[in-house]
């Protein structure tokens, strides 16, 4: 079988956020609570 | 588990029910695109973090507010939601520009204090100590006016009339008292600068 002299290509590496940033946005989804009064929605961050 | 294989509009109405981990689905299947996207624009990690976590806070609120049009699928909307928040960032910017520190340039080269260093403060204490003893070697009333005129600051006219002299007694004094100090310092080769 032939051999095979090309190095095989680096994958781009994906860009992601931090993994504070997600965690943040995890607990902050957890903490949030919307409540709609009449035409308004009242937003309560449970700690 | 299960989750990974829903669909987005599925994951999207099971958050709004209440199944918090549909959300860390969503961003798990989508962040590298949303992230990169932003990235591709503002060219810069930190912010495009803070722009990401801004698009997710946005994306939160209108489906816990259960204000969703289901219309258009999931990606392409916060797409959208991140485009306009760059779009923001860069009217922001434009507004009141941001200058970061880099190698070339830095606040610091702008900003100064006047407070003297300690190598500034021990010159100017030693300048002080010189001229101090530069005046004991001047006659006495021209000593007198040159003090009340630069250490008391006071007008030539009160001055005159403290001395009992005229006014241009007073000043001839003080000229005399000046030329005096060069000369005095000329002669000893007294360097008096900061």
């Amino acid at each position: 079988m032939a051999k095979l002299y090309s190095k095989k290509k680096l994958a781009a590496q994906q860009m992601k956020p931090k993994k504070e940033t997600i965690s943040f946005l995890l607990n902050y989804s957890k903490a949030l609570n919307m409540y709609k009064v009449g035409n308004s929605n009242i937003e309560i961050i449970a700690n | 588990m299960a989750n990974l294989v829903l669909p987005d509009a599925v994951l999207v109405k099971n958050y709004i029910g209440g199944d918090e981990s549909a959300l860390s689905t969503l961003i798990q299947r989508h962040q590298s695109k949303i992230f990169g996207f932003i990235y591709s624009k503002v060219n810069d990690r930190d912010l495009s973090d803070d722009i990401f976590q801004d698009t997710f806070i946005k994306v939160i609120k209108t489906l816990k507010s259960h204000s969703y049009n289901e219309e258009g699928k999931f990606l392409p909307w916060v797409m959208r939601i991140a485009h306009n928040l760059v779009v923001d960032h860069y009217r922001k910017a434009k507004k009141m520009p941001l200058q970061r520190e880099t190698e070339e340039y830095s606040v610091f080269n702008y900003m100064t204090d006047n407070v003297l260093n300690i190598e500034g403060q021990m010159i100017s204490d030693q300048v002080a100590f010189d001229l101090n003893k530069l005046l004991d070697e001047l006659p006495e009333d021209q000593k007198e006016v040159l003090v009340m005129r630069m250490y008391q600051d006071l007008s030539f006219k009160e001055i005159a009339d403290l001395t009992g002299v005229s006014i241009n007694t007073a000043l001839g004094r003080m000229r005399y008292a000046l030329l005096n100090l060069r000369k005095i310092i000329e002669k000893n080769q007294i360097i008096l600068t900061n």
